[in-house]
């Protein structure tokens, strides 16, 4: 008997649909074979109209998540095998986001959050170019890389009730980005950045489902990031309390 | 945060409601409902114990009507759901507690379990000393 996996796809027409409905799909069922390679497949072999988002193969883009019977997923990461031959796996494009074609979500409302989380060095002083390169220890780089990792896949926003039920939430990769940011001793935009984010939208929209964490392939933890971030922000506020003055001067170095 | 609902190029977005029972899809969802509900059998054991000390305070007559009341089937089952809410509570949040603190000795993260750790043992410490103290035999 040849091996067959069959593959329940999303599939919406924006020109035609009312809404997305499941099409069927059998593709060889290949122990080698990621997600992704059955859609390749099917686009190449069975019905060229799939459209769905993809680039490296490895990883590294974050293009190709999806649903794959109902958990967020980098295509490119998730085999055929982890199902078994003959079974059916359901996949759809990631949950919460606006569907524009069958697999392909719309991304721009992640990319305005993105951007307002300011996420590069902000410095208050600039020093020369004479003045060399900021160096940093291994010691400092290890506190943020991890928060550093992040591929913008948005399978965070996918495992996060939170997103779909307050749209306006912030969300985990881009409050964690912000935190990589904030960790970096490079960096002296911390102040600012928690005037932007400490509030029911940002930091103190989060419920610590930790679903983000779990989802995550490049292991960032967005939840610890901004449970560290909420802790930050509740310290600084106890400390504008007691010093309202003493805590303007916060410049320099700005630790969680 | 505003969201351009369509181009030119993009007629229609599809965007699916979610679901009031969103929670029930899966029991990682269910769990974080259930550790989220916990706060209120803790705010109703916060509500108990405030209401024994007063029963202390007020004299034996006070605290023996407040055991009576305490011992009505209805209340023992109350506060046995209670009591398995507050252990979820703990449990979850002390595993939770070194995402929210990560601790660095030398440079390097220390392992989660040891920042978790801390919190059992106070627990036990704990609990084990108030046990001692309520069954001693005075």
């Amino acid at each position: 008997m040849a091996e067959k996996i069959v593959l329940e796809i999303a599939r919406y027409a924006p020109e035609k649909d009312e809404k997305p409905s499941f099409q069927s799909f059998e593709v060889p069922f290949r122990k080698e074979w990621v997600v992704l390679d059955a859609l390749n497949h099917i686009k190449d072999k069975v019905d060229g109209s799939l459209t769905y988002r993809w680039s490296c193969r490895m990883g590294v883009c974050g293009s190709c998540g999806m649903m794959v019977n109902g958990e967020p997923k980098l295509t490119c990461a998730t085999f055929l095998s982890s199902y078994g031959n003959g079974a059916t796996v359901r996949v759809e494009p990631l949950r919460y986001f606006p569907v524009i074609r069958d697999l392909v979500t719309a991304l721009s409302d992640f990319l305005v959050k993105l951007q307002s989380v300011k996420p590069w060095l902000i410095r208050k002083d600039e020093p020369p170019l004479s003045a060399g390169e900021f160096l940093q220890t291994p010691e400092q780089l290890d506190i943020y890389k991890q928060f550093s990792m992040c591929i913008n896949c948005t399978l965070c926003y996918a495992a996060c009730p939170v997103v779909g039920l307050e749209p306006t939430f912030v969300g985990p990769a881009a409050l964690a980005l912000a935190q990589r940011y904030n960790m970096d001793n490079r960096d002296q935009g911390a102040e600012e950045r928690l005037g932007l984010l400490a509030h029911p939208e940002g930091i103190w929209g989060c419920t610590f489902v930790g679903e983000c964490t779990r989802v995550c392939p490049k292991h960032v933890d967005p939840a610890g990031a901004i449970q560290q971030y909420k802790l930050k922000a509740a310290l600084e506020w106890v400390k504008g309390f007691i010093l309202p003055r003493g805590s303007e001067d916060q410049s320099k170095e700005v630790r969680p | 945060m505003s969201v351009q609902p369509s181009t030119e190029f993009h007629p229609r977005w599809y965007r699916a409601p979610v679901s009031t029972y969103w929670w029930m899809g899966s029991w990682r969802y269910s769990l974080f409902i259930l550790r989220e509900l916990t706060s209120v059998a803790v705010a109703w054991s916060v509500v108990v114990t405030l209401l024994l000390l007063r029963s202390l305070l007020k004299g034996p007559d006070a605290y023996a009507h407040f055991t009576h009341r305490m011992q009505a089937p209805w209340m023992l089952a109350l506060n046995i759901i209670a009591f398995c809410f507050l252990l979820l509570h703990t449990i979850t949040w002390f595993n939770l507690a070194p995402r929210a603190m990560p601790v660095r000795v030398g440079g390097k993260r220390v392992p989660e379990f040891l920042v978790a750790a801390p919190n059992y043992v106070l627990w036990v410490v704990a609990s084990a000393a108030i046990a001692w103290f309520v069954l001693r035999k005075s």
